[in-house]
């Protein structure tokens, strides 16, 4: 369709300049949350806007360095790539350092290095090679299951070091198996859990199994078929009232403390005013500092480097997670929402391109990544505008972190070069 | 279809984001303002508060520093709480009331723990203080009176009342206002415009520097220095005059209408509202009933103005044309108009024109002249407001609209008052015949009878009574500046005034014995019936004491009005003290020393007592004139 494109290297470059408009935005609300005093250099180490600075620049770096490797070589050694990014989640249990309670990081020379981040783009690349070899079929259940264990490796091995945020994410490629074909009840039971996981938190094991149980009897009998198997029917209630005792279980059991909390209030589930009260101002207190910062930036915001909230760190882990919160208090709504529609933009963009692979490979990489992208933008803002309960992961190409950064960028990167070779088929 | 998953899934989740901003950002949020923000604190920097100067250059208000230990209960660490409270001299029980309080009122603002300390102890505990966390001291500024009168004039200020805060976005909890007199009339200049810093705060609520570099700091403007009309000196004179009596004097220069002195006794100490006594003083005060020290009785006490009114009904008429001033009546020592009983008349009988009617306050002549006035008119009704035009050109009837915190109307009737009054009734001159002498239905304050003695002394005009005399880098109100015409033509002063004058002057007036030598003094006397409720019984109490007087009779310089309550015949206490007050304004010392020995030496305590005794007793002319020392001696055989 497009005759320019038959170049070799013929570049995305809207996608390209998202991505630019992003980490410069970021840059610059990372200098404002970051900022305490005078600034002397932009690259002044000591401060972490010197050091994203940095670290942006060795992006640069990073990005010329993935273009320039042949397309193929990332399907071929995707396998490779996985096994190694395996290995480094592995060898955190041995060598890794642990901060603010989870083991995620490698300490190497003063900066440390996140391999959770890479596994991302690694497992993406396995899940496209998988799914498009010609011997895997997604449609069939043992197919499937190898799929799923490929998410499953890196997501349990990053839940053991206690980094239940960056798990979450791997639910991302639910998206890209329903894209690649796996049955419509897989959605329909995707979304079936969830309601029964709120239903049996917000109400109780018995409700929840009453109202199961009436919709599936109305089902069975609504059904014209003959041999209808009541059998079926009761076998699907019982595995939907253990389901929602295990719900009840893992909340009460095995989650902590502070994440039994987050989805408490989420769900409104505390009723005691006494310790609700005592709630808000320990775990919402992120939150509500959050909400103050953003809707008193009003329609215009403050301006840059104006933001008093900012200036006075009243949004703890503003830099990070919730720099957001920075954009919305400097900015306003419409600097907010600017950010926000850039994002969309993207996504739309990496989606659109990638239903234009040729190669499935490509085409499973690019939706995986636009899949993950997004699942990062809704959780992130969805979190710091109180909308979803406390999740801490970065805000792709904005939040403070070398780690995150350099991982997004290659994720993205990579399906930029894979999407320049796409007419140069093998 | 499977395509459109995500596609739809990203394209509503931006949709709620932007709505959810909408609604943080625009909908839900007022527009930014940096004084509500709390991550910025303001600091306010208050300006001196203006001093006050009286009329000759006396420094009548200046300020003090006054040091209050603040908490902040929250920040409290442990302490050694007995080296603390020996610091502080206070007891534990004490200490752990006072921490109670405070937390109790908020453990995050702070507040005043221990409120005026002397600055000696200041200095020695703003060494120590530091040691102590969640105590510091603050500064304040208090009022310094540099002298002990005038405390009505002077008025007082206090912290600002909720009410005042909801109102004055101006003013914050802790804030200083005038409550009365001038610190409340002049609040604004004496105050001057507070300053304010924003300070950058940080999420443990600690100072990190000047907000945006102090660009939206302001610096404080400083208050102005005021002077008023008073004449301190004449001001305390008037005080002592008037102890052991209830009542005010007030005293106008009439070619200005400056007041002079506004004496309302008794008066107080206004140094007892400053300090640590301040609260404990205000209540004993607040709860006099007997002497109420906080009204101010110049200003405030309507009363019936008595004989001193028939000086207006003749002007009336001579303007009206009923009279001239030959016209004479007979008086039979009672007037005779068709009523239940006839007026008395104490005059001494014998035929009276307007010159001895005035200088013998004969009743009959006025109640004659009243009638004649009315009736000129075919309508009561009419000839009453035309009476009452003429009346409330002399600024009675109405506030005055100055600069004094309050103020009464007063009462003078026109015709709708008497229709209302006697609606089923055709009411004639004859009904309301006591106004004529004074009584009856008109009602008057102190000033306006001040007022109205200085218009009668400028032949037919006044200025408004003030107090301001000057603010310093200011000019005061243009309303002072103009003049207020009477209704009565100039030519129908001087009579009048020639009968006033023979008040004093001729044997036979009434205050005859009152004269000073080597001023020419104008008066007249007044005496006003007043009734109380004893459990419910309308009884009548002994007759206030009224005078006015001006001097001198050409070119006045000083018109003043006196008001003794319960001190029986006009001359007896008012018109003495008139006397004296003059002399000491136009001379500046008393020859009549027998007169200031007399008033000095009498008491009326043994009357403001009667209606709360619950004895039965005698009033005016029954009752015993006592002086101070017999009065002080009985109290403490009683309290033996």
């Amino acid at each position: 369709m497009n005759t320019n494109r038959t170049n070799k290297f013929k570049l995305d470059w809207i996608t390209i300049l998202l991505f630019l408009m992003l980490v410069g935005f970021g840059w610059l609300n990372i200098l404002s949350a970051s900022m305490s005093g005078e600034i002397t250099s932009y690259f002044d180490m000591s401060q972490r806007y010197g050091k994203q600075l940095f670290f942006i620049v060795l992006t640069l770096g990073i990005i010329i360095l993935t273009l320039s490797i042949e397309a193929k070589f990332y399907e071929r050694f995707a396998s490779i790539i996985y096994v190694v990014s395996i290995l480094s989640l592995i060898g955190l249990f041995f060598f890794g350092k642990t901060i603010n309670g989870a083991t995620s990081w490698y300490d190497i020379g003063g900066f440390t290095l996140q391999p959770s981040e890479f596994a991302k783009f690694a497992t993406a690349l396995a899940v496209a090679k998988f799914i498009s070899d010609l011997q895997t079929d997604i449609k069939n259940l043992k197919d499937q299951l190898k799929t799923v264990l490929i998410i499953l490796v890196p997501a349990i091995l990053i839940v053991l070091q206690n980094d239940a945020g960056s798990t979450i994410v791997y639910a991302a490629f639910f998206f890209v198996f329903y894209r690649e074909g796996i049955p419509h009840t897989y959605l329909l039971f995707g979304l079936a859990i969830i309601a029964i996981a709120i239903l049996s938190l917000k109400f109780s094991v018995l409700i929840t199994s009453l109202i199961v149980t009436a919709l599936i009897l109305g089902y069975y009998f609504s059904q014209r078929k003959k041999n209808k198997s009541l059998l079926q029917s009761v076998f699907l209630v019982s595995i939907c009232v253990v389901f929602s005792f295990g719900v009840q279980f893992f909340y009460n059991n095995i989650l902590q403390t502070h994440q039994q909390n987050r989805i408490s209030l989420w769900l409104h589930l505390e009723n005691d005013p006494a310790k609700l009260e005592q709630m808000k101002r320990t775990i919402l207190y992120n939150l509500n500092e959050s909400e103050k910062a953003i809707s008193s930036g009003s329609v215009t915001g403050k301006g840059f480097l104006q933001g008093t909230r900012t200036i006075g760190k009243f949004v703890p882990e503003q830099d990070t997670d919730y720099i957001f919160s920075t954009v919305g208090e400097e900015w306003g709504f419409l600097g907010s929402t600017a950010v926000v529609i850039t994002f969309i933009l993207l996504l739309i963009r990496i989606l659109y391109l990638a239903e234009l692979q040729k190669s499935q490979f490509s085409r499973v990489y690019g939706y995986s990544v636009a899949s993950i992208l997004f699942l990062h933008f809704m959780i992130n803002i969805g979190m710091v505008m109180g909308l979803i309960p406390t999740v801490g992961i970065p805000l792709p190409f904005f939040s403070y972190g070398g780690s995150s950064l350099f991982g997004f960028t290659l994720l993205l990167f990579i399906f930029i070069k894979l999407d320049s070779n796409r007419i140069n088929e093998w | 279809m499977r395509k459109l998953l995500l596609f739809s899934i990203i394209i509503l989740i931006g949709i709620t984001f932007i709505a959810r901003l909408f609604y943080l950002q625009v909908y839900s949020n007022n527009d930014y303002d940096i004084n509500d923000d709390n991550a910025i604190r303001k600091v306010f920097h208050y300006p001196k508060r203006g001093y006050v100067y009286d009329r000759n250059g006396t420094l009548l208000v200046a300020n003090q520093p006054s040091y209050d230990v603040m908490i902040i209960p929250r920040e409290v660490k442990p302490l050694d709480t007995l080296e603390f409270c020996d610091l502080l001299k206070i007891s534990k029980e004490d200490f752990i009331k006072k921490y109670n309080k405070s937390y109790n009122y908020s453990p995050r603002l702070p507040n005043v723990f221990l409120s005026h300390v002397s600055k000696e102890d200041y200095a020695f505990l703003s060494e120590k203080m530091r040691k102590y966390e969640g105590f510091y001291i603050q500064k304040r500024s208090l009022r310094d009176y540099q002298t002990s009168i005038g405390a009505n004039v002077l008025g007082f200020i206090m912290e600002a009342g909720e009410a005042t805060i909801e109102e004055n976005p101006y003013y914050k909890i802790g804030d200083l206002i005038g409550i009365q007199g001038i610190e409340r009339s002049y609040e604004k200049e004496l105050r001057g415009v507070k300053g304010v810093k924003y300070i950058q705060k940080n999420r443990f609520n600690r100072d990190i520097g000047s907000f945006d570099n102090g660009k939206y700091d302001t610096a404080p403007i400083a208050g102005k220095d005021i002077s008023i009309t008073i004449d301190a000196e004449l001001q305390e004179y008037g005080e002592l005059l008037m102890q052991n009596k209830i009542g005010g004097i007030v005293a106008i220069e009439p070619s200005t209408g400056e007041i002079l002195s506004l004496i309302s006794a008794p008066s107080y100490n206004p140094n007892l509202l400053v300090g640590r006594e301040r609260s404990k003083n205000y209540t004993i005060l607040n709860n006099d009933s007997i002497h109420l020290p906080l009204i101010d009785k110049g200003l405030l006490r309507m009363h019936e103005p008595g004989s001193p009114f028939k000086s207006l009904i003749a002007l009336t008429a001579l303007q009206e044309g009923v009279i001239d001033i030959n016209s004479t009546i007979r008086c039979t020592g009672a007037y005779n108009y068709g009523g239940k009983r006839p007026m008395r008349c104490h005059c001494g009988a014998g035929t009276r024109n307007l010159n001895s009617a005035i200088s013998k306050s004969c009743n009959s002549y006025f109640a004659s002249t009243y009638r004649k006035i009315i009736d000129k008119y075919d309508d009561a009704s009419q000839g009453m407001n035309e009476w009452s035009d003429h009346i409330k050109s002399f600024g009675l009837g109405n506030y005055l609209n100055n600069d004094l915190s309050v103020g009464k109307k007063g009462n003078i009737p026109d015709g709708a008052y008497y229709d209302r009054m006697y609606p089923d009734f055709r009411w004639r001159a004859t009904t309301n015949i006591s106004n004529s002498i004074g009584q009856g239905e008109v009602l008057v304050t102190p000033i306006q009878l001040a007022n109205m003695t200085a218009t009668i002394a400028n032949r037919g005009f006044y200025y408004t009574p003030h107090i301001i005399k000057n603010i310093k880098e200011d000019t005061i109100s243009g309303k002072y500046k103009t003049k207020h015409q009477t209704t009565i033509d100039k030519q129908h002063f001087d009579p009048v005034i020639q009968g006033l004058f023979d008040v004093y002057n001729k044997p036979g007036g009434t205050a005859n014995f009152l004269k000073i030598p080597g001023i020419e003094i104008c008066g007249k006397t007044g005496t006003a019936e007043n009734f109380t409720k004893i459990d419910g019984n309308r009884t009548q109490l002994t007759d206030h004491s009224i005078f006015i007087a001006f001097a001198p009779k050409d070119n006045p310089k000083i018109a003043l009005a006196v008001l003794v309550e319960n001190g029986y015949f006009g001359a007896r206490f008012a018109g003495r003290i008139a006397s004296l007050m003059i002399e000491k304004y136009l001379k500046g010392s008393i020859s009549r020393k027998d007169l200031e020995v007399w008033v000095m030496d009498h008491t009326l305590e043994h009357e403001y007592a009667k209606p709360t005794s619950g004895k039965p007793f005698t009033i005016n002319e029954k009752s015993q004139l006592m002086l101070v020392k017999d009065y002080e001696a009985e109290q403490n055989l009683e309290q033996n």
